[in-house]
């Protein structure tokens, strides 16, 4: 079954490759004429080779490519290799990539990733509009759109397996026993009579033989590692304080730099006078850089106090100084001129809507992404080109934008990726690399590592896209009838594409993700995406679009069900259409206990959304206590097709949930004189663990597709929330951080 | 000025009002402790003095004396494992993990003074510490499970 299934839909073409003392197996992918940028230099019908197991005499080198911000996806890398390989999950080294520079030149030079293969019907259509957006670029070379897991789960079993069929070939020649009685287990080969040899020391004979590659990916009830309880390869290191961050990596010689930089991002120094800063002690050089100051000192401290001591005269902000104004441009742009597209239109809405409407207007505010590692970078400059070192989730653009600053060539930038101390979108930014290359350029063959204090992180994030909606709907005879959902918001999509000297073709699907391919078959539905004029600049946020539209629908979808008095889980299931949606709902109205009593002064509400190809249902229970709304519990039932390491899943579901609700309550960026107001964690903290409801999980296995869990969890925490708060007291919240409207305990 | 870290003495000339996490990281090279936010917000940079749990950040050195300072490092190592650690690994809370050292830092203080914790004193104490990543139902789990290892030990 594995065979057939899974050989058929490949798109890549597995092989190896002779490196430096033994062998590499991996994935050809034959270049096909597109606009991808990374692989303009080969011709078409060349192939890029990317490797994914590397063994010599040394040992084995598992190359995990997929950047690891906390989401597991390294251990996970791992596990899907090593599922095939037969080794076990600390037998293996596992790097990012580029593990020597003979092998970096070769092999690495032009890898590319190919995206996940396509469904049908709505789904292939909403992957092709996902496609068109941003995450084309995320796809194609990086980490990010919950991509990792789909993207890896063929390709890193299928080069495991090739790699173990190839050593059996290799044990087979030496012994002159016939492949079929060779058995492998724990990175040896075992002989019918028991004799064992290491992978190790058939690497070198295995690299002059041709790769066996028609091996048949194990059935499923073979498996060792993939569905099953795994301890994560980083958790002990991350258990002790052994795991180094790339904050955490000293070199010789190095120095330390901080950055002073226009609040009003973008803006210029007009003014400055480093005397102050320049007498500090430690302090070796005060320099200019992109839109402010970099003071380079001997200790991270003296850095950041310098920085503070800089006499700075700022320019104005490229965009509205005040918050309202910002507001005001949103709410201004439900206007045919700023009609970004129509995405659905199912039946007739404006007919339908010639009776008793209901109305509401929705609010999502600018949101910091603030992962608990400041942004950090190493940066050594010479005439040779430049070495990085940072945690980064497209590494290849680091490479380019390096090169740009320190005027190389892109093979002349070496890029060290590192663990990231969480991301949720800010490790696809690059002004921290920027600004530690400019600096790196000006003191050439000095380690300059730039850390950015909290301030300066907060001030220099690039918040979620603002936004708002404009519902109107109908019911009829105890049913919702009818649905018109236009939503405004800025593109997160063109801003962080600008920076990266890219342009967005065509519509922003990030502006309705999720709510115009919703799977509800209303009579009448139309969704309308409205593009509201760059502002703030803002980029992609845990879940990107969804983390607003998702609010926007499904908090209005409970309001038009309450409306016609119909119960929110029922009519759902009355209207959904798509089987692994009412699986999900099915599950959920199970796992809650949907619909029996929950006692005075309680209630639960729901929300489905979906997200990056994983339908996700929760299911909020709240108390209305004298102090406030306490969040008692939450149910989760989501489908990613193949849950591939369970405790982890567990753990990143419970993480967006409460990455949803905590900045649904309490968080906000906001502007005055053209700077974010907050500073800190103090004024934008997310949520604690006194606030922390009991989350029950339960991962659906029903899609077709293996999918990832990063982000899913995320857009449908703030509606159900909202519901649940309206079901408990009859306050319907509109507009996040709910906090503003309603006390939480 | 001397510093006692970790059972190891340390001579270095710094000034009298540099943060404890600084001098830690960039001084001596002990990177568990981490900065998150500098002012006694995030935990991150958690450490003890003669046992109870700081923030780090905000401990001028020249506070410090000759007082005992141990860092996750000090704590317990990958091959023995302090049990607040060890429950740390068995319930996997890390995800990014960059919050943990001052998290298990925290707990392993708490524990000492509440041998017997409620869920109350438990959501109290380590409410203190910010996980971004949202690992606070392992977090919850791991301390009890730490708790009663302890207790039995
Ligand atoms: S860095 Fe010390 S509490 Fe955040
Ligand atoms: S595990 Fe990432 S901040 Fe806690």
């Amino acid at each position: 079954m594995g065979r057939t299934r899974t050989i058929a839909r490949r798109s890549f073409l597995i092989g190896s490759a002779a490196v430096l003392g033994g062998v590499a197996f991996g994935t050809y992918l034959a270049v096909k004429p597109s606009e991808n940028p990374l692989t303009e230099s080969l011709a078409e019908g060349e192939a890029a080779f990317n490797p994914f197991v590397k063994i010599t005499e040394q040992g084995i080198t598992l190359i995990a490519p997929h950047a690891d911000s906390g989401q597991g996806v390294h251990s996970m890398q791992t596990a899907l290799i090593a599922e095939e390989l037969d080794i076990a999950l600390d037998q293996a080294e596992v790097s990012f990539g580029a593990p020597d520079p003979a092998y970096y030149n070769t092999a690495m030079a032009n890898d590319a990733v190919p995206f996940a293969a396509f469904d049908e019907g709505l789904a292939a259509r909403s992957m092709r509009v996902v496609a068109s957006s941003a995450f084309k670029i995320l796809g194609v070379q990086g980490t990010g759109g919950s991509s990792s897991t789909p993207d890896q789960y063929d390709k890193l079993r299928a080069a495991g397996a090739m790699a173990r069929e190839t050593l059996k070939a290799a044990a087979a020649r030496r012994t002159g026993l016939p492949a079929e009685q060779l058995k492998t287990e724990n990175g040896r080969v075992i002989t019918p009579t028991g004799e064992a040899i290491p992978y190790t020391a058939l690497a070198a004979e295995a690299a002059q033989i041709p790769p066996v590659t028609d091996t048949p990916l194990r059935d499923p009830a073979e498996w060792r590692l993939i569905g099953k309880p795994m301890q994560r390869t980083d958790i002990v290191a991350k258990s002790t304080g052994t795991l180094p961050y790339g904050i955490d990596i000293s070199l010789p010689d190095m120095l330390h730099a901080a950055v002073r930089i226009n609040p009003r991002q973008g803006g210029e120094l007009l003014d400055f006078d480093a005397a102050k800063a320049e007498a500090m002690r430690g302090v070796k050089a005060v320099l200019p850089v992109t839109g402010g100051l970099a003071v380079v000192a001997d200790n991270t401290w003296r850095a950041f106090k310098a920085a503070e001591a800089l006499e700075v005269t700022w320019g104005p902000a490229p965009y509205p100084a005040e918050q309202a104004e910002h507001w005001e441009a949103v709410a201004n742009s439900f206007t045919p001129e700023r009609l970004n597209t129509t995405w659905r239109d199912d039946g007739d809405v404006d007919t339908a809507h010639q009776g008793e409407v209901i109305t509401a207007e929705y609010r999502a505010p600018y949101v910091a992404h603030q992962p608990l590692e400041p942004l950090g970078a190493i940066i050594r400059a010479d005439a040779n080109g430049a070495e990085v070192w940072s945690g980064h989730q497209l590494p290849r653009f680091v490479q380019m934008q390096v090169a740009a600053k320190v005027g190389c060539e892109m093979e002349q930038v070496t890029f060290h990726n590192q663990f990231i101390g969480g991301s949720f979108g800010h490790r696809l930014e690059f002004d921290v690399i920027t600004l530690a290359a400019e600096i790196a350029a000006q003191l050439p063959g000095v380690p300059i590592k730039l850390t950015f204090s909290r301030e300066e992180d907060f001030a220099q994030d690039y918040p979620r896209q603002i936004g708002m909606a404009r519902s109107t709907g109908s019911v009829k005879d105890g049913r919702v009838e009818s649905w018109a959902l236009d939503i405004a918001t800025v593109s997160s999509s063109v801003s962080q594409m600008g920076r990266m000297g890219l342009s967005l073709s065509g519509p922003d699907a990030q502006i309705v993700a999720g709510a115009w391919n919703m799977p509800f078959a209303l009579p009448h539905l139309r969704v309308r995406g409205y593009i509201v004029p760059e502002l703030a600049p803002t980029s992609s946020w845990r879940s990107v679009g969804a983390s607003t539209s998702g609010f926007f629908a499904e908090g209005f979808f409970d309001e038009l069900i309450h409306a016609a008095g119909a119960d929110p889980l029922e009519e759902r299931l009355r209207l959904v259409t798509r089987p692994v949606h009412r699986q999900v709902l099915e599950a959920i109205g199970e796992m809650s206990n949907w619909g029996s009593d929950l006692g005075a002064g309680r209630g639960r509400g729901l929300a489905m959304f979906e997200s990056f190809g994983v339908p996700v249902a929760e299911v909020v229970e709240v108390t209305d206590t004298p102090a406030g709304i306490r969040i008692d519990k939450v149910f989760v039932a989501a489908d990613v097709g193949r849950v591939v390491d369970p405790v982890n899943f567990e753990n990143l579901v419970q993480g967006g949930v409460i990455w949803g609700l905590g900045h649904a309550i309490n968080s906000e960026i906001t502007y005055a004189d053209g700077k974010a107001e907050q500073s800190n964690y103090h004024m934008a903290e997310g949520m604690r663990l006194y606030q922390t409801p009991q989350i029950e999980v339960r991962g659906l296995e029903n899609g077709s597709h293996v999918r990832g869990i990063g982000e899913p969890p995320v857009p449908p925490a703030a509606p159900a929330l909202a519901n649940a708060i309206f079901a408990a007291t009859g306050t319907r919240l509109r507009e996040m951080p709910f906090y503003k409207h309603i006390n939480f305990v | 000025m001397e510093l006692s870290v970790n059972g190891t003495s340390y001579s270095l000339d710094v000034e009298e009002d540099m943060p404890l996490l600084w001098a830690l990281r960039d001084e001596l090279g002990i990177t568990g402790p981490k900065y998150g936010c500098g002012i006694a917000q995030c935990g991150a940079c958690t450490v003890h003095i003669d046992g109870q749990a700081v923030r780090s950040c905000q401990m001028p050195v020249g506070d410090i004396g000759n007082a005992e300072i141990t860092t996750i490092e000090g704590l317990g190592t990958p091959e023995a494992m302090h049990a607040v650690q060890q429950a740390w690994v068995d319930h996997q809370v890390a995800q990014c993990g960059y919050c943990q050292s001052g998290q298990i830092m925290q707990a392993a203080a708490f524990l000492e003074t509440h041998p017997e914790p409620s869920d109350e004193d438990i959501d109290r104490a380590m409410s203190s510490n910010l996980c971004r990543c949202g690992t606070y139902p392992r977090i919850r789990a791991a301390v009890k499970t730490a708790a009663a290892k302890l207790q039995g030990a």
